[in-house]
C-alpha cells in the first residue's frame, strides 16, 4: 500500500521493470503486519487441533487441576485405549475403508460407462442427462432416505453396508459423470478413428484407448469419492444401526451422549478418528494437485 | 461431431463414400452407445428417481411408518407446515447457515486468497502462502462429524476447554455456549465458518493463477494500491469461480445436517433447528413419516429454485460481460 507510492525508476525493458517491482515488494514494514494477520488467522484455525492434541494424552485429574492449556506432565494413554475398546475401533476402521474403497471403484466405473456414452457416443439428449445428474447431486438426502430405508428392508439389506455402498456409488457417480463427460467430450477424435479403422469394437476402444488416457482423471475421481464417502454422515447414520456395521464418524458421534466420556477420551477419539483422513490426504495430495491441473487444461 | 462418432459400421462404410447414406448412418451413430448408459440409468432410477417420487407420495399421507396403515391426507401435511412455527424457524435458521457457510467464508476467502497470492506470496515467497493455504484448508479434510464432536467438547459449559480457560482468567459465569438459546446459533455459525473457510481460499487461489500477471504489473505501474487492484482486477477476474463457490456452498448450507446433529441436535428450544434435521426428527424420532416427507419435499423445492436463481444470475453476468466487451 505505502509501497506503491515509492519513487519508480523509469521502465526501460520488461526485465528492468520486473526487477524494479521485485525490489519494491521487499521493502516496507507493512508487509510484516499483513503476514502477522494472516498467521493469526492460521493459528485460529489450528487452535482446536492444538487443544485436542494437548488434552488427548492428559489424565482427567490433571485436566481438572491444570486446565486445557497446560502440557501433559506424563503420557496418559487410557483415553486412547478407552476409545479404542469402546468403539471396537479396528472394526469401524475396516468398515469405513471397505465402504469408501468399494464406492470409489464402483463409482468411477459407473461414471466412466456413463461418460463414454455421453462424451464420446454423444447420445441424443445428453445435455438433459447431464443436467439430471447434476440435479441429483444437489438433492437433500432427506428427500430420498425414507423410501431407501423401506426399500433396503424389503430386499433384506437393512443394516447392510451394501445398501450404503449402492446408494453412494450412484450419488458420487452423478458428479463423476458430469466431470468425465466434459473431459471425454474433448477426447482427440484421431485416436478413436485409428482404433476403429483397426477394427476395434466399442468395448475394446473404451478399455484400450479411452481408459489409459483418462486414468489420471479417474484416479482423482476415486480419491474424491473415497474422501466424500468416508466423511458422509446422514445416510450411514440411518442405514447402519448396529455396532458391527457402523463407520468411524457414526461411532464417534454415538459415543457423545455417553456420561463416561471424559475429556481425554473425547480428544483421543477425535484424534484417532481424524488420523486416517489426514494420512490419506497427505498421501494423495500430489495426485490431487496433478490431476486437478490436468483437468484444468481441458 | 460426426468425426468423433466412430463405429465399426462407419469404418466399414468408409470404403463406399455415398453422401446420403453417410448422413443417415451419422444420425444413428449414437444408438450403439446406449447400452453403456443402461447400468447408470437403472441405478439412477432405483436410488434417486423412484425414492424421490415415493417420498412425494408419502408426503400426501399420515403414516407412522413400518407396518402402520397409510391414511390419505391430501395436501394436509403441507397445510400443517404453513402453520408450524418450528418449520418457519428451521428455514429462518437456514438463512443463518447461508451467512455462516456462504457469505462470510466467501468474503473472507476472497480477501485471504488475494492477500496470499498477490501480497504475501510475492513478498515472502510461494512457500509461505502455500503453507498458510494448507492451514486454512485443514478443517475441510476431516469428517464434519469429528469436527463437530471436538467443538462440542470445547464449547461444553462445564468441562469444555473454552469455559475452563475463561474461568481461569476470572470470568465467573461464562456462557453455556451451545446450551443457551441466545448463544447456540452464533456458536454453531462460528464452527461452520471455521469448517468452511478453507474451501473458497483454495478455489480462489487456483483461480488467481490464470489471471494474467501483466494486469497487476500494469496497474501497479499506474500507481494502483493493493485495494484498487483487488477491486478492479481480482474480484472481476475470478467471478466465475465466485459463482461456483456460491452455488455449491449455498446448496450445502441448505442441506446441512451433520454439524447440527453432533453440536446441538437442533436445540435448545429449536434455536438451531434446520429443515434437514427437522425432517429427520419427524421420520425417525416422532414417527411422523408423512410430515417428514413433506418437509423434505419443500426443502428439495427450495434448493432447486435457489440453485436455478444462482445459475440464472451467473448466465446474466456472463452475457453482460460479453456485451460489455
Amino acid at each position: 500500500m505505502a509501497v506503491a507510492t515509492d519513487a519508480r525508476p523509469a521502465p526501460r525493458s520488461a526485465r528492468a521493470r520486473a526487477a524494479a517491482i521485485d525490489s519494491r515488494y521487499r521493502r516496507g514494514p507493512g508487509r510484516w503486519l499483513v503476514l502477522a494477520a494472516a498467521v493469526l488467522v492460521g493459528l485460529a484455525v489450528l487452535a482446536p487441533f492444538g487443544i485436542m492434541l494437548l488434552n488427548a494424552f492428559k489424565s482427567p485429574q490433571e485436566y481438572a487441576a491444570n486446565g486445557p492449556l497446560s502440557l501433559p506432565s506424563s503420557l496418559y494413554l487410557d483415553g486412547v485405549v478407552a476409545f479404542w475398546e469402546r468403539t471396537e475401533f479396528p472394526v469401524k476402521l475396516w468398515n469405513s475403508v471397505f465402504i469408501s474403497a468399494v464406492v470409489a471403484v464402483l463409482g468411477a466405473l459407473l461414471s466412466l460407462l456413463n461418460a463414454y456414452a455421453i462424451g464420446i457416443g454423444r447420445v441424443k439428449g445428453r445435455l438433459w442427462i447431464v443436467a439430471l445428474f447434476l440435479l441429483a447431486n444437489m438433492l437433500p438426502q432427506e428427500a430420498l432416505i425414507y423410501p431407501l430405508f423401506t426399500m433396503a428392508q424389503s430386499v433384506g439389506l437393512s443394516n447392510s453396508q451394501w445398501s450404503v455402498i449402492i446408494i453412494f456409488t450412484v450419488i458420487q457417480s452423478a458428479f463423476g459423470t458430469y466431470l468425465l463427460s466434459s473431459v471425454l467430450g474433448t477426447f482427440p477424435p484421431a485416436l478413436l478413428e485409428a482404433a476403429a479403422l483397426d477394427g476395434a469394437s466399442r468395448w475394446r476402444i473404451l478399455w484400450q484407448v479411452v481408459f489409459p488416457i483418462v486414468r489420471p482423471t479417474l484416479s482423482v475421481l476415486m480419491i474424491f469419492f473415497f474422501i466424500w464417502t468416508w466423511n458422509e454422515f446422514f445416510i450411514p447414520l440411518v442405514m447402519l444401526t448396529s455396532n458391527d456395521t457402523q463407520t468411524i464418524p457414526i461411532a464417534l458421534a454415538s459415543l457423545q451422549g455417553d456420561r463416561m466420556m471424559d475429556a481425554p477420551t473425547i480428544n483421543a477419539g477425535s484424534l484417532v478418528s481424524l488420523v486416517p483422513a489426514v494420512v490419506f490426504f497427505l498421501i494423495f495430495q500430489r495426485t490431487l494437485t496433478r490431476g486437478v491441473t490436468a483437468g484444468a487444461v481441458k | 461431431m460426426a468425426d468423433g462418432t466412430l463405429t465399426e459400421e462407419r469404418s466399414r462404410a468408409a470404403g463406399r463414400p455415398r453422401a446420403s447414406r453417410g448422413t443417415r448412418r451419422r444420425r444413428a451413430a449414437w444408438v450403439p452407445y446406449l447400452p453403456y448408459l443402461l447400468p447408470g440409468a437403472a441405478a439412477f432410477i432405483v436410488v434417486i428417481g423412484y425414492p424421490l417420487v415415493t417420498n412425494v407420495y408419502f408426503s400426501l399421507f399420515k403414516w407412522r411408518g413400518g407396518m402402520a396403515p397409510l391414511r390419505w391426507n391430501g395436501l394436509g401435511n403441507y397445510v400443517d407446515l404453513l402453520g408450524d412455527e418450528k418449520f418457519w424457524t428451521s428455514f429462518g435458521n437456514s438463512l443463518a447457515m447461508i451467512v455462516a457457510m456462504v457469505l462470510v467464508p466467501t468474503l473472507l476467502g476472497l480477501v485471504l486468497a488475494a492477500v496470499l497470492f498477490d501480497y504475501l506470496g510475492r513478498r515472502f515467497g510461494e512457500r509461505v502462502s502455500s503453507v498458510l493455504r494448507a492451514t486454512y484448508y485443514l478443517p475441510q479434510i476431516l469428517p464434519v462429524a469429528v469436527a463437530g464432536v471436538l467443538w462440542n467438547w470445547i464449547l461444553n459449559s462445564q468441562t469444555g476447554a473454552l469455559n475452563v480457560i475463561l474461568r481461569g482468567i476470572g470470568v465467573e459465569s461464562p456462557p453455556n455456549w451451545l446450551g443457551d438459546p441466545t448463544t447456540a446459533l452464533p456458536s454453531v455459525m462460528l464452527v461452520l465458518i471455521w469448517v468452511q473457510m478453507g474451501y473458497p481460499v483454495v478455489i480462489f487461489m487456483a483461480a488467481l493463477q490464470r489471471v494474467d500477471p501483466e494486469l497487476y504489473e500494469a496497474a501497479e505501474l499506474d500507481g494502483a494500491g493493493w485495494w484498487d487492484r483487488f477491486r478492479a482486477i481480482t474480484v472481476p477476474q475470478i467471478r466465475p469461480e465466485t459463482f461456483v463457490v456460491t452455488l455449491t456452498c449455498t446448496v450445502a448450507a441448505l442441506k446441512v445436517f451433520g454439524p447440527i446433529y453432533v453440536l446441538t441436535r437442533g436445540g435448545p428450544e429449536s434455536s438451531t433447528l434446520v429443515p434437514s434435521y427437522y425432517s429427520y426428527l419427524s421420520f425417525f424420532d416422532k414417527s411422523q413419516v408423512g410430515y417428514g416427507a413433506a418437509i423434505a419435499t419443500v426443502l428439495t423445492l427450495v434448493i432447486v429454485v435457489v440453485a436455478l436463481i444462482i445459475l440464472g444470475l451467473q448466465n446474466r453476468a456472463e452475457r453482460r460481460e460479453r456485451e460489455g466487451i
